[in-house]
């Protein structure tokens, strides 16, 4: 095989990869919502689980049918959209979550665009400045909010932002955000929560990775050749670092699935997450399969945009 | 007497260790470099050559710094310089040549732009100028396509080409001084030679004055002018090359000198026990190589049908460069890597090809020892647990009897027997060397198969354990098969020779007369391009320029 | 053989064993909290499911040293209560998942081929499931208990732990001394437990910390979305759902758990990063 077009064999093998991922983890979500729970029909119909009512459900909902063929069946309609109805509501699925879906990204959106350019700065400036002050300090910050789980990070926003300095709303829900500033203050308290934890993750690996490449000969031969500390972080050591510091962005990214759960729980904020936990709690197993999904997706395309970029961010496969 | 360009005076470099210890490893060095001079730091591992050598760049690696003396450099006081002065002085007053140019160039950026990049740092002239500049040196080195060979990235050049663009890089600021750090280490013999010549050419022609940091003397004494010989940090002589070479007078010089000098083999004579005509170790067409397996035959073959055999008693050297295939000779002959084709057969009877196969009996009598006593001995193991496992493992030996044969094999590499309770990184490298061989000698084997054991050791320390190695085979009738790029090493313990080219057998020789002897060209320039201890050497010497564009791995 | 390794022991240690003081302060809380879960319930004050106080969201007193709940439930005691379910249930699950990942992975580095491939792609996959989502999704199924909330984590760390392993192991496997160990004819069983195994101890501990600390936050996280340890009991992360409502009037109540987790976390983390270089040198 000739040697450029190496690459994009092991993407196109990645991609192959992450689509045999998201077969099998379909699989898992189908059957650890759809097999264990018990019986479906008798939990739907609560009270009135009379032995023919159950029967005359089941045979309605097609669960006679053996467990395969429905998994195929309800992949089949996930690929064209067709993502059931509610159980608790007999709404259509995708109806209920379009709109929060938009909401989510948003929410991600802000996110992304608040955190990336923070968190590379910070990053790159402490591994720039290694064993400074300025260092120490981004460590231990860091530490602390990787250390710490969300909702934490959520609730002292909310202590410091809402409680006492009162800038902002602590709720996102039933805000009027007919006006820049009032839709500001309903996005900045999950914007700000989210970020942080986002940030600090990657903070953390883009240094590591900078700091990996600095120590290099190539590095050492750049000092030798007289080229200044911002010459040799910047010119020398930053170009090397760009796939590692991508790959960290999109991984740190995919941390923003399990820290959504949480937050949008916490502001009340209309999104996918929040759906879902309320699914949870409801047991209404076709909007917990089809958010699930959502999430496996996002997840899992980003954890593979990461693999991609590192592979074709490796010079000797250039 | 003129000037001097450099003047160190009493320079003392510390370290702090992992550990938060403080150790002085530069004490008390003084030397000078006239204008134009080259001048040899040479010295074993751990002597400071390298540390000495980057001070004079005002440089030290992570957990050193300069704590006492004065280096002065033309008019500049390096010592008492702050970094951004030190700065300006790189690349322009002094630059530097690295062991391995391969990992010294940045991988993400083209040729042209790392070797102009001293001009554009310090401002010195025009792109333009610069590239035009980098051309002429490119040329000056003897480099092929030197006009669009900067285009390129650098893992799509060799590493030859590489330590001599890392040359250029350092030559485009017009230093006065430049400093090779065991520049031709990390190549193969016939590569170096080019490499040499050229670095002298373009030194002379500048009158660069240079510090040649390396390991090698037969290396030093081609471009050097004068030799300084370096242990534990301080200075054990200094002197012309040819004084050194020729007149030393410190002890430490001569020992150096003996090291680099092989003794002749004598071949063991036969013992007395009842004749037994067949080889311990015979070959026939052996082939094996790696990657995924098609209707028997590997992507990559490596070996190509190699036949030879050993005498009982006899050692056969096996030498060649880098990607020669002798390692995987060892290791097919071993069946650690299988091979899919050919037969070895030890004492008449012929071994299965992969090792799971083999009965205990017949690993037992091959042994196998590697390069690298950091990794081939497990470092969570004390050497008496290292040396105990091949006791109970072949003979069930425990307690008592096995610590009792513990400490006999120590004594047979003439180790301490207190040394069965330290860990291997406590030892040093030939401590450790030690150790590895004592391990397979602990399976009572026949045959060992020797790779490179001696390749990572300083030349003294290889010294001493290839004498361990004769004097272990008149004690107990072992044969060796071993595995070397160095010639000389093979000479001093071998009775035949292996001369391999990718992956084939070129030919057969008996070591003793193997320069005279040698027919096939690849031998006649592997054999020509050892360095000899003889600072005419590589002036005087003529290969065959179609010979080296066929054989040398440039 | 065992005495053999044994008078390894006599070896001096190096000055790069010993600790520096911040992962000497964390050393000690990891050990308190440890101390704590088991035995400081018999010293809680109250009963930890009682009502003691008419007030609820009750200020630290004499009586109450970090307040009531929104019940008038004395905190103290739930937080020593709560440390049992915490550090217990991340402990069964951290051990559970580095244990099997460990042993998965030193089998499949050295056996390779299809045992290796399958496993590797079978576990890679179950990695491209986000954690907490995962939780939610089983919990919703199977509903909440303890044994469920271990194996839930379990499962969730398992393939992490098998991955960080086997890559270890994968070093040491191409390294010299296992060849040599090989071609002596040592048993597969050999080379894992005393050629591997020892090699990649000091890592695997070390990443071991930092799992613990990743499990304690997803079951806080579980507990604080009311999937995790159900009522009457509480881990610290249900004392903070619990008390939430009283984040606003500032309450002890929803402060002291809260710590009680950061302390945990935070001094596992300064334990692990300033481990002996020894043990620390982690190939990733």
């Amino acid at each position: 095989m000739p040697q450029s077009l190496q690459p994009w064999f092991l993407v196109i093998q990645r991609l192959g990869i992450a689509l045999l991922t998201l077969v099998i983890v379909s699989f898992a979500v189908f059957f650890a919502t759809e097999l264990l729970p018990g019986d479906v029909a008798e939990i739907l119909l609560g009270q009135a689980a009379t032995p023919e009512a159950v029967a005359g459900l089941r045979e309605a909902m097609g669960l006679n049918e053996p467990a395969i063929s429905r998994f195929v069946g309800w992949l089949l309609g996930l690929a064209q959209g067709d993502l059931g109805n509610s159980y608790v509501n007999n709404m259509d699925v995708a109806e209920l979550i379009s709109g929060r879906l938009s909401n989510s990204l948003k929410l991600a959106g802000l996110t992304t665009l608040v955190s990336v350019p923070i968190a590379l700065s910070l990053g790159i400036g402490a591994a720039m400045w290694r064993g400074s002050l300025f260092d120490r300090i981004v460590t231990v910050l860091t530490i602390s909010v990787i250390s710490v789980p969300e909702f934490m990070v959520a609730t002292l926003a909310v202590l410091i932002f809402a409680v006492w300095l009162d800038w902002l709303p602590a709720l996102s829900y039933g805000v009027d955000v007919s006006s820049l500033s009032a839709m500001l203050k309903a996005y900045a308290m999950p914007v700000i929560a989210l970020s942080f934890v986002i940030s600090a993750q990657m903070i953390r690996m883009t240094r590591a990775a900078v700091i990996e490449t600095i120590n290099t000969p190539y590095v050492e031969m750049a000092l030798l050749k007289g080229a200044s500390r911002k010459r040799m972080v910047l010119g020398h050591a930053l170009p090397n670092a760009l796939g590692p510091i991508a790959n960290a962005v999109a991984l740190s990214l995919s941390y923003l699935v399990g820290g959504v759960i949480i937050v949008e729980t916490i502001f009340s904020y209309p999104g996918v997450a929040k759906l879902m936990v309320d699914a949870v709690s409801t047991r209404d197993l076709p909007l917990i399969q089809s958010c699930a999904m959502i999430f496996c997706v996002s997840y899992l395309s980003l954890i593979t945009l990461a693999d991609v970029i590192a592979l074709l961010s490796n010079p000797r496969l250039r | 007497m003129t000037e001097p360009l450099v003047s160190v005076r009493d320079l003392r470099i510390g370290a702090t260790t992992d550990a938060g210890r403080k150790v002085e490893i530069i004490k008390g060095v003084n030397f000078d470099i006239a204008p134009g001079e080259i001048v040899a730091l040479i010295g074993e591992s751990g002597s400071g050559k390298t540390t000495i050598a980057l001070s004079l760049m005002g440089h030290t690696r992570t957990g050193c710094r300069i704590d006492d003396g004065s280096i002065r450099l033309d008019q500049s006081d390096i010592t008492t310089m702050s970094e951004r002065d030190r700065m300006q002085v790189r690349g322009t007053e002094v630059s530097y040549v690295p062991q391995s140019a391969a990992a010294a160039f940045n991988p993400s950026k083209r040729i042209m732009d790392q070797v102009i990049e001293i001009a554009a740092i310090h401002d010195l002239m025009p792109r333009a100028e610069a590239e035009k500049k980098a051309v002429e040196l490119f040329r000056a080195l003897a480099l092929p396509d030197a006009d669009t060979l900067g285009q390129r990235y650098p893992h799509q050049v060799s590493g030859g080409q590489l330590q001599r663009l890392s040359a250029a890089m350092a030559l485009i600021g017009d230093p006065k001084l430049v400093i090779f750090d065991e520049p031709t280490t990390a190549l193969d013999v016939t590569t170096q030679i080019e490499v040499l010549r050229a670095f002298k050419s373009v030194m002379k022609k500048g009158g660069i004055a240079g510090v040649y940091v390396s390991h090698d003397l037969a290396v030093v004494a081609q471009i050097a002018d004068r030799i300084i010989v370096l242990k534990g940090g301080e200075i054990q002589e200094v002197g012309t090359a040819e004084q050194i070479l020729n007149a030393p007078q410190h002890a430490y010089t001569k020992q150096l000198l003996a090291a680099f000098e092989p003794v002749p083999h004598q071949p063991v004579a036969p013992t007395a026990q009842p004749a037994r005509p067949k080889p311990i170790l015979e070959v026939y067409d052996l082939s094996a190589g790696y990657g995924h397996m098609r209707n028997g035959v590997p992507a990559a073959k490596i070996l190509k049908s190699v036949n030879f055999k050993i005498e009982r008693g006899r050692n056969l050297g096996v030498i060649g460069e880098s990607g020669s295939g002798k390692s995987t000779l060892a290791r097919a002959v071993a069946g650690i890597l299988p091979a899919y084709q050919g037969a070895v057969m030890v004492d008449g009877m012929e071994q299965k090809r992969d090792l799971k196969s083999r009965s205990k009996e017949e690993l037992r009598r091959m042994q196998i020892v590697f390069q690298l006593a950091d990794t081939a001995l497990n470092p969570t193991h004390s050497i008496g647990t290292l040396l105990a496992r091949p006791l109970t493992f072949y003979e069930g030996l425990r307690g008592k009897a096995r610590d009792a044969r513990v400490a006999e094999l120590l004594d047979m590499v003439h180790l301490p027997a207190a040394l069965r309770h330290r860990l291997p990184g406590e030892l040093s490298g030939g401590q450790k060397q030690r150790v590895n061989l004592a391990r397979a000698l602990a399976a009572n084997p026949e045959l060992i198969l020797c790779d490179e054991i001696t390749s990572a050791l300083d030349t003294v320390v290889a010294a001493a354990i290839l004498e361990l190695l004769k004097e272990l085979q008149r004690e107990l009738g072992l044969s060796y098969m071993f595995i070397s790029h160095d010639l000389s090493t093979v000479e001093a313990i071998c009775d035949d020779v292996l001369v391999m080219y990718k992956g084939e057998v070129v030919e057969a020789l008996p070591a003793a007369r193997m320069s005279t002897e040698a027919t096939h060209p690849y031998s006649r320039l592997l054999i020509s391009s050892v360095p000899r201890l003889d600072t005419g050497w590589l002036s005087g010497l003529e290969q065959d320029p179609e010979l080296l564009a066929q054989f040398a791995n440039r | 053989m065992m005495a053999d390794s044994s008078s390894t022991t006599t070896t001096i240690k190096g000055p790069s064993w010993s600790f520096n003081w911040v992962g000497r302060i964390g050393l000690g809380i990891i050990l308190f909290w440890a101390l704590v879960a088991l035995v400081g319930p018999w010293f809680s004050p109250y009963p930890p499911g009682e009502i003691v106080d008419w007030d609820f969201f009750g200020p630290m007193t004499g009586d109450y040293w970090m307040g009531t709940d929104y019940l008038g439930r004395d905190i103290f005691s739930r937080i020593l209560m709560g440390a049992r379910y915490t550090v217990g249930i991340a402990l069964a699950a951290v051990t559970l998942a580095c244990t099997l990942g460990v042993i998965l992975g030193m089998v499949a580095a050295v056996a390779g081929g299809w045992f290796d491939m399958i496993l590797s792609r079978l576990l890679d996959a179950f990695n491209g499931i986000p954690s907490l989502l995962f939780g939610l999704v089983v919990v919703a199924a199977v509903g909440s208990s303890i044994p469920v909330l271990v194996l839930t984590l379990t499962a969730i760390y398992m393939p992490g732990a098998y991955r960080f392993a086997r890559a270890l192991a994968v070093n040491v496997n191409t390294m010299d001394f296992v060849t040599v160990a090989r071609a002596r004819g040592e048993s597969t069983p050999y080379l894992i437990l005393r050629e591997i195994f020892p090699n990649i101890l000091g890592p695997v501990l070390a990443d071991l910390g930092l799992r613990f600390v990743f499990i304690v936050l997803v079951l806080s996280g579980l507990s604080f979305l009311g999937l995790g340890v159900q009522p009457p009991n509480a881990d610290w992360g249900a004392l903070v759902r619990e008390n939430i409502e009283g984040l606003s009037l500032g309450a002890p109540a929803v402060i002291f758990p809260s710590i009680a987790i950061a302390s945990l976390t935070i001094s596992v983390n300064m334990f692990i990063d300033n481990l002996p270089t020894k043990i620390r040198d982690r190939s990733e």
